[in-house]
């Protein structure tokens, strides 16, 4: 009978929520203190790593991932290499671009 | 009988697909935001010194703000399906309703930021946008159509949660069948990850 509420193993309980939200509030503003400190080409850097870390911690735990069957995180994984491929091609083709 | 009533329950339910599907479809909101942001990168990388100057222009704290409150209304909806997991209806409903009301100030923040900007004469078409600089007016076009886009986003996810909240009230969405909620979740939660992005990139580089 228990099959089919194969969804009750998909229960985060709420204060492991609560930290996601702390940790998220805390990178934001570790990423507006960041910003006013000019790091040149690493501070885009910067803040792009921190908001992956932030996705990562949405993606995992708040959406779930980390629950789910093995097939759902290859799927976001592929679709994430895919933009991270066009990215690298984009600016191959850009960063060419500027030295003609 | 029982396994009669099982094999039923089989044929209109599958959680797991149910799931899987709206990820299918929110791939396909990473390829819309992720074309976006190709454009962005270049223009960027085309203009840099006008970006510099013209996210100088738009309020860090107002920024700031909105992220929090977004982060914050992902935390509710998150919240509100544990709360339906323990089969506590109320404590659900009402942190579907923080969400929405979240949603609502976050879309107000908003409004009152394109407005002062619109006040200031910034926007497409008009004198002193069409006076600037190219890489200051890619900059303000990519702000209304990035924003705006994730904005309706906002408004489109206000709405589902808000269907979603009636199907709880109505028992449609109960404890123990409630994946519609998670696929409304999983919406909200990707309209936040793309704030996320759209934070720093507009607002954080001066």
């Amino acid at each position: 009978m228990d099959k089919h509420h194969s969804n009750i193993e998909h229960a985060h309980s709420y204060t492991i929520y609560i930290w996601v939200w702390i940790s998220l509030l805390a990178l934001t503003g570790v990423t507006v203190a960041v910003a006013g400190i000019n790091f040149g080409a690493f501070t885009i850097a910067a803040a792009l790593i921190i908001a992956s870390v932030k996705s990562y911690l949405v993606l995992t735990i708040f959406m779930h991932l980390r629950l789910e069957m093995k097939a759902f995180r290859v799927f976001v994984a592929v679709a994430l290499l895919f933009v991270i491929i066009s990215f690298t091609l984009l600016f191959a083709d850009y960063s060419f671009l500027s030295l003609r | 009988m029982s396994t009669q009533e099982q094999a039923v329950v089989h044929v209109h339910r599958d959680d797991i697909g149910s799931r899987m599907g709206m990820w299918l479809f929110l791939f396909t909101e990473l390829l819309l935001f992720g074309g976006l942001f190709f454009l962005y990168s270049v223009y960027r990388f085309m203009h840099q010194a006008d970006f510099h100057v013209a996210a100088k222009e738009l309020n860090v704290l107002v920024g700031t703000f909105n992220t929090a409150i977004l982060l914050t209304s992902s935390l509710t909806m998150a919240l509100s399906i544990t709360a339906l997991q323990r089969n506590n209806k109320k404590l659900s409903v009402f942190f579907q309703l923080c969400t929405i009301l979240l949603a609502v100030a976050f879309l107000v923040n908003k409004y009152f930021e394109w407005m002062t900007k619109i006040h200031h004469g910034i926007y497409p078409g008009s004198d002193e946008y069409l006076a600037m600089e190219s890489g200051r007016r890619l900059f303000f076009a990519l702000y209304y159509v990035m924003t705006g886009l994730h904005a309706l986003h906002v408004i489109i996810g206000m709405v589902l949660i808000s269907v979603m909240t009636r199907f709880t009230v109505r028992n449609v969405i109960t404890h123990d069948n409630y994946v519609k909620l998670e696929a409304a979740g999983l919406y909200w939660h990707l309209v936040d990850i793309i704030w996320i992005f759209l934070f720093p990139l507009f607002y954080l580089i001066t």
